[in-house]
C-alpha cells in the first residue's frame, strides 16, 4: 500500500508506527531505564481543605533506600512561582505550589515526596510520613463557592469566582419574551477524566559536566513544558530539553504543565541523579485535570415554525482547586459559554459564565474542552423545543442550521464559521442511518413495548485556531502557529521534524505522507521527528484537533521550499530547465528522457562529490528547509451525529444500537486514521453519556478513585459506528485540512441524551444516564406501565453480552451514583 | 518491613521459550519482574488493580493478568509475551490484522489486547462479533472505540484457520 504516486495525501496507509508498538518495541517512559535513579511516591492530601500543621519526615527519611525526603519547605527558592496568567478581565491568577505548603486544597494534592532506590522503597517510606492537618470549612458545590461568604480556597484572591464574563448579542430577554415557544433545563455532565490508558509519568536527568537538564515526559507539549520549565528554572533552551517518547493517550490529560513534572527536574537537577516517577491509577484519577463539570441553566425561545429567536445560560464552571498552567481554569466554562449556540442561526445570545475555585482536582483541557457541556444543553434545548411544537428533531435543526449561502457566519459570540457541510452532515447522517424507516421502525417497536429512541446532535467546533485567535485569552504562549524542519541528508535520507508531538494519533504517518507527496519522496524513505524540543527552535505540542492544520500545513509550506532547492541542484546536475525537472518516487528527472538520479545519487553529487556543482550553488542548496505555518483564524469543523437506542424497561440500562456520524474534517490525509479518530472520540462521548462520572462526596472526598468505580467503557459497551467524511474544501488553510480529533466527544453525548430522551418521553439533563438516574427520573407510575409494556424475557437480542464476569454490571456504586464495574 | 516479606526467593520461569533465573522479593510483581527486572517493557501497566487489562500475558497458555500476581507464583512456570509474539521483523497474523485495520492508536493497551486476543483464538478459532467482544471486554483502550480491534481479531482467525 506504500508507495502510492500520485495522491499519498488521502491514501489509506498503514500506519509506519505500528511494527514498535505491535512488537511490543515501542518506548514510553516508564520504560527507560537509567543506572542510579531514584523512584518518587508522593504522600497526597487526604483532606480536601485543611490547614497542614506539622509534617514529620524523620522516620521515613531512616527508612530503607531513602535518598531524600523533600516538602515545600525545601523548595522555597527552588524555582519561581507557577501561575497561569491571562489578560481575560475578570480572571483571578491562582498560584500553584510544587508542593503544598500551608494548606492542602483537594484531596490528592501532593504535600511530601519520597525519593529512595525502588518505587517500593519508596511507597514503603512514604507511609511513614506523619501530616497533621486542621480540616477547614469547604464549598464543595460550585454555586454554594461563589457567594460572597462562602469559605475562601485561596486567602489572597478576593473570592472563589476565578473568572466571570459574558457573552451577549442583541436582546436576548426581548426575544425570549417574544417566543411562541421557550424551553429550559439545568444540564450537567458529571466531572469526567480524560483516563488516558498510559498514566503520567517523569525521569529528569541532569548532566553536570554540561550543566543539561532533560525531562522525558508523556506530555502533549514537550515545547510548552521546556519553555515554562526554563522560566521557573531560570535554565537557557540549550540547557533545558524536554522528550516526549512514545505516549500513551493524551486526550487532552497531558496538555498542562504538572507539578510532578517540575518537581523531577528540580530534584534532579538538585541531586545529581536521574529521577523518576510514574503515577498509578489511583493517583490519576485523583491528580490528573478533570473536565465537563459544568451547571448549565440555559433558556431557548423559538417561533412557531421552529426558528430560533433568543438564547441565555447561566454556566457555573466547578473548575476545582488550581488553574492549570498555561490554559487558565477559565479554558472549559469559557468555551462552554462561547460555543453554545452552535452551529445554529441565533440572533440574540446571553451567556453568562462564571468559574468557581472547589476543593477538587482541578479540571483542564479533555477531549472537545467545553463543547461537550455546551452542545449537550444545546442539542437538549432544539429537541425540547421540537417535542413542544409537535416537531420532528431532524427539521427543527434544518430550519435552523446555518446554510451554505450563509458563511462566513459570525456566531454571537464573536466566533466565526467559514463554509464547511453544516446542512450536508445532516443530510447525510439521517441517510446513513436511515432516519425515515428508522421512524417507522420505533413506532412498530413502541407498539411492542420496547422502548427505542433515535438522536441526533450537530455542532460546529473551530479547530487549528492560528495566531489572531491564540493570542485572545491573553496566555503567555502562541499555540496559533507550528514549525518544520526538513533536510535530505548526505544518504539521501530524508528527516522532517515538528514541534507537534503524538500520543496516538499517528502523525509519524501523516505527516509523513504529506511531506512524501510535497516534496516527492517515497513514504519509506521519510522519517518524523517530534516529540523533542532540542529539535526546533519553537513548538509547542498536540492539543485541540491542532496537528493536521498546524503542522500539516508546515509540512507544505517546508516540504515546497525544499523541493525548490532539489530541483535547483537537479538542474544543473542533470544539465536541464528547472521547469522540465521532475521530483517523484525519491527521485529527480527530466521530463521526457530517461536522465534521472535517485535522492542518494542528489545528495552524494551536492554533499560529498565536490566539482559536481558550481560553488556558489552549493552554498546555496543545502538540502535544508525551514517553514513555519499560521492558520491565522482556524477552520470549522462540523457534524451531525445520529444514535439509536433501546432501554431495558426492567433494568433501565442503555444499549447503543446503531451510531452515524457525518462529519466535515476537509482534505482526509488518511481514512484509517481519520476514521480510528472518529470512533475513539465517540467511544469517549458515549462513555462520558452513559458511564463515566468523577464522583467527590459533599466533602471534596473522591469516590470513584479506580476503574471499578469510574467505569471507562469495554468492547462490550460501544457499538459499530458508521463514518461518513465530508470533505468540503478548507480554503482557509494550505493543506485544505480541519481538525478531527476531538468531534467524536463533543457530538456523542448530546446524540446519546438525545436518543434516550426520545425512547422514554422524558427531558434529559443530566449525565451519565445511569440506570438509576432513569429509573428515578422515569417515576414510580411510568415504571409499572413499563413493565407492563415489556413484552416478555430476550427482548433486546443481545441478553448474553452482559452474562460474562468481566464486563459493567450496569448497578451502582453504594457509594455514589456512579455506575460500577464488577471485579474480574 | 518483615523478614517474610524482604527475604528473596529464588524465581525460575521461561519466558519466551528462555529459561530466566534471579532473586526477588515475594512482593514483586510479575508486571514489574518483566519490565524492570527482565527488561521486558512490551508488557505494559494501566491500572495495577486488574481491571485495564495492559499487564496481560500468558501464564502455561492461560491469559493473566501480571500486574495482580507476584512473580513467585510464575515460578516453574511458562511465560509468554507481547516480546515473543513476532518471529524477527516478521508479524504474526494477528499482529498484521491490528495494523491492516487500525487497531491501535498510541499503543499503550496493544500488548494486552494481543495476548488477550491470542489466547482467546486458541480456544476458539471461529468466533462471531459478539463473543470477540465478550473476549475483549476485559481490556480497556481509550483510543480506538474498539470497533478496528474486534475487526482485527476477526480477521485473524480467518487468518490463521487458512494457515496465517
Amino acid at each position: 500500500m506504500t508507495n502510492l504516486r500520485p495522491g499519498l495525501i488521502g491514501a489509506r496507509v498503514q500506519r509506519l508506527e505500528d511494527p514498535r508498538l505491535l512488537a511490543g518495541r515501542g518506548c514510553y517512559v516508564d520504560d527507560l531505564r537509567r543506572t542510579g535513579a531514584l523512584h518518587v511516591a508522593f504522600c497526597r492530601s487526604d483532606e480536601s481543605h485543611a490547614r497542614i500543621l506539622r509534617i514529620d519526615t524523620s522516620e521515613a527519611a531512616r527508612a530503607p533506600g531513602v535518598a531524600a525526603v523533600v516538602t515545600a519547605a525545601d523548595l522555597e527558592g527552588a524555582c519561581r512561582p507557577l501561575r497561569a496568567t491571562s489578560r481575560m478581565p475578570s480572571y483571578q491568577a491562582t498560584e500553584l505550589p510544587v508542593l503544598a505548603g500551608d494548606k492542602v486544597r483537594y484531596a490528592g494534592e501532593p504535600v511530601a515526596a519520597v525519593l529512595a532506590e525502588s518505587r517500593y522503597l519508596a511507597e514503603d517510606a512514604a507511609e511513614r510520613v506523619a501530616i497533621d492537618y486542621e480540616p477547614l470549612p469547604a464549598a464543595t458545590d460550585p454555586e454554594a463557592a461563589l457567594a460572597p461568604d462562602a469559605p475562601r480556597l485561596h486567602e489572597d484572591l478576593a473570592s472563589n469566582v476565578i473568572v466571570d464574563r459574558e457573552f451577549a448579542r442583541g436582546d436576548a430577554e426581548a426575544a425570549l419574551a417574544g417566543a411562541a415557544v421557550r424551553v429550559s433545563g439545568c444540564f450537567r455532565m458529571g466531572r469526567k477524566t480524560p483516563a488516558a490508558i498510559e498514566n503520567r509519568g517523569y525521569l529528569a536527568e541532569y548532566d553536570e559536566g554540561r550543566r543539561r537538564l532533560t525531562l522525558h515526559s508523556c506530555t502533549q507539549v514537550p515545547g510548552i513544558v521546556r519553555d515554562a520549565l526554563a522560566e521557573l528554572l531560570d535554565l537557557p533552551g540549550h540547557r533545558l530539553r524536554v522528550v516526549a517518547p512514545d505516549v500513551g493517550g493524551g486526550f487532552g490529560a497531558k496538555v498542562s504543565l504538572y507539578r510532578e513534572e517540575v518537581l523531577v527536574s528540580i530534584l534532579a537537577r538538585r541531586l545529581g541523579r536521574p529521577v523518576k516517577w510514574t503515577s498509578d491509577r489511583r493517583e490519576d484519577l485523583m491528580s490528573t485535570t478533570q473536565a465537563f463539570d459544568e451547571v448549565v441553566r440555559a433558556e431557548l425561545g423559538v417561533d412557531e415554525d421552529g426558528a430560533i429567536l433568543g438564547l441565555r445560560a447561566e454556566i457555573v464552571g466547578d473548575v476545582g482547586a488550581y488553574s492549570v498552567y498555561p490554559w487558565t481554569a477559565a479554558v472549559e466554562p469559557v468555551q462552554v459559554a462561547s460555543f453554545l449556540s452552535g452551529p445554529y442561526r441565533v440572533p440574540d445570545y446571553r451567556g453568562r459564565v462564571r468559574a468557581a475555585a472547589t476543593p477538587k482536582p482541578p479540571t483542564g483541557a479533555y477531549r472537545g474542552v467545553g463543547r461537550p457541556p455546551a452542545v449537550f444543553a444545546m442539542e437538549r434545548l432544539l429537541d425540547m423545543a421540537a417535542r413542544r411544537l409537535g416537531m420532528d428533531p431532524r427539521d427543527i435543526r434544518r430550519r435552523n442550521l446555518v446554510r451554505d449561502g450563509e458563511f462566513p457566519y459570525r456566531a454571537p459570540s464573536g466566533l466565526v464559521w467559514d463554509r464547511a457541510a453544516f446542512t450536508g452532515c445532516l443530510e447525510r447522517a439521517c441517510e446513513t442511518i436511515g432516519y425515515d424507516e428508522l421512524r417507522e421502525m420505533q413506532a412498530a417497536a413502541r407498539a411492542e413495548g420496547r422502548r427505542i429512541g433515535i438522536g441526533l446532535a450537530s455542532y460546529a467546533e473551530l479547530t487549528g485556531v492560528g495566531s489572531r485567535i491564540a493570542v485572545a485569552p491573553g496566555m503567555p504562549i502562541n499555540t496559533g502557529t507550528e514549525s518544520a524542519a526538513i533536510r535530505i541528508d548526505s544518504t539521501g535520507a530524508v528527516t522532517a521534524t515538528f514541534g507537534v508531538s503524538s500520543q496516538g494519533q499517528g502523525i509519524e504517518t501523516t505527516l509523513a505522507q504529506v511531506v512524501a507527496e510535497e516534496l516527492g519522496a517515497r513514504l519509506e524513505d521519510v522519517e518524523i521527528v517530534h516529540g523533542d524540543s532540542a529539535a526546533l527552535s519553537h513548538g509547542t505540542g498536540t492539543y485541540a484537533s491542532r496537528s493536521a492544520i498546524q503542522a500539516g500545513g508546515a509540512a507544505i509550506v517546508c516540504a515546497r521550499s525544499l523541493r525548490e532547492k532539489v530541483i535547483e541542484a537537479a538542474s544543473h546536475l542533470l544539465e536541464s530547465a528547472p521547469a522540465d525537472i521532475e521530483v517523484t518516487g525519491g527521485a529527480v528527472s527530466v521530463a521526457g528522457t530517461d536522465r534521472r538520479m535517485s535522492f542518494r545519487e542528489l545528495a552524494r553529487a551536492v554533499y560529498t562529490e565536490m566539482g559536481r556543482l558550481p560553488r556558489e550553488v552549493r552554498e546555496r542548496v543545502d538540502l535544508e528547509a525551514t517553514g513555519v505555518y499560521d492558520p491565522f483564524w482556524g477552520t470549522t469543523s462540523p457534524a451531525t451525529h445520529a444514535a439509536l437506542v433501546e432501554v431495558d424497561p426492567e433494568t433501565f440500562e442503555v444499549e447503543v444500537l446503531r451510531y452515524v456520524v457525518a462529519e466535515d474534517c476537509g482534505r482526509v490525509i488518511n481514512p484509517l486514521i481519520a476514521d480510528g479518530q472518529v470512533h475513539g472520540g465517540v467511544a469517549q462521548g458515549i462513555g462520558a453519556a452513559l458511564f463515566e462520572e468523577m464522583v467527590h462526596d459533599p466533602s471534596g472526598q473522591l469516590l470513584t478513585a479506580s476503574f471499578v468505580d469510574y467505569v471507562v467503557p469495554s468492547a462490550a459497551e460501544i457499538p459499530s459506528m458508521e463514518v461518513e467524511h465530508l470533505e468540503t474544501s478548507a480554503e482557509n488553510n494550505v493543506g485544505g485540512f480541519r481538525g478531527i480529533g476531538e468531534g467524536g466527544t463533543i457530538g456523542a453525548p448530546a446524540a446519546v441524551a438525545n436518543a434516550i430522551a426520545d425512547a422514554l418521553g422524558v427531558e434529559i439533563e443530566e449525565l451519565p444516564a445511569t440506570p438509576e438516574r432513569l429509573f428515578r427520573l422515569i417515576g414510580p407510575g411510568r415504571r409499572a406501565a413499563g413493565a407492563r409494556m415489556e413484552t416478555g424475557p430476550g427482548g433486546r437480542g443481545r441478553g448474553n453480552r452482559f452474562t460474562a464476569n468481566q464486563t459493567n454490571s450496569g448497578g451502582r456504586s453504594e457509594s455514589g451514583s456512579g455506575p460500577t464495574r464488577q471485579s474480574k | 518491613m518483615s523478614d517474610a516479606v524482604s527475604e528473596l526467593r529464588d524465581v525460575e520461569v521461561t519466558v519466551n521459550g528462555t529459561v530466566r533465573r534471579e532473586r526477588v522479593e515475594p512482593r514483586l510483581t510479575l508486571a514489574d519482574f518483566l519490565r524492570h527486572t527482565l527488561g521486558l517493557t512490551g508488557t505494559h501497566v494501566g491500572c495495577e488493580h486488574g481491571v485495564c487489562g495492559c499487564c496481560t500475558v500468558r501464564l502455561d497458555g492461560a491469559a493473566v493478568r501480571s500486574c495482580i500476581l507476584f512473580a513467585v507464583q510464575a515460578h516453574g512456570r511458562r511465560i509468554e509475551t507481547v516480546e515473543g509474539l513476532a518471529d524477527g521483523e516478521s508479524l504474526h497474523p494477528l499482529q498484521e490484522a491490528f495494523s491492516d485495520h487500525g487497531a491501535l492508536q498510541c499503543g499503550f493497551c496493544t500488548p494486552g489486547f494481543l495476548m488477550t486476543a491470542i489466547e482467546f483464538l486458541d480456544r476458539y478459532p471461529d468466533p462471531d462479533e459478539e463473543a470477540v467482544r465478550d473476549a475483549l471486554s476485559g481490556s480497556l483502550c481509550r483510543c480506538t472505540g474498539y470497533q478496528s480491534i474486534v475487526a482485527a481479531v476477526l480477521d485473524a482467525a480467518r487468518r490463521l484457520r487458512q494457515g496465517g
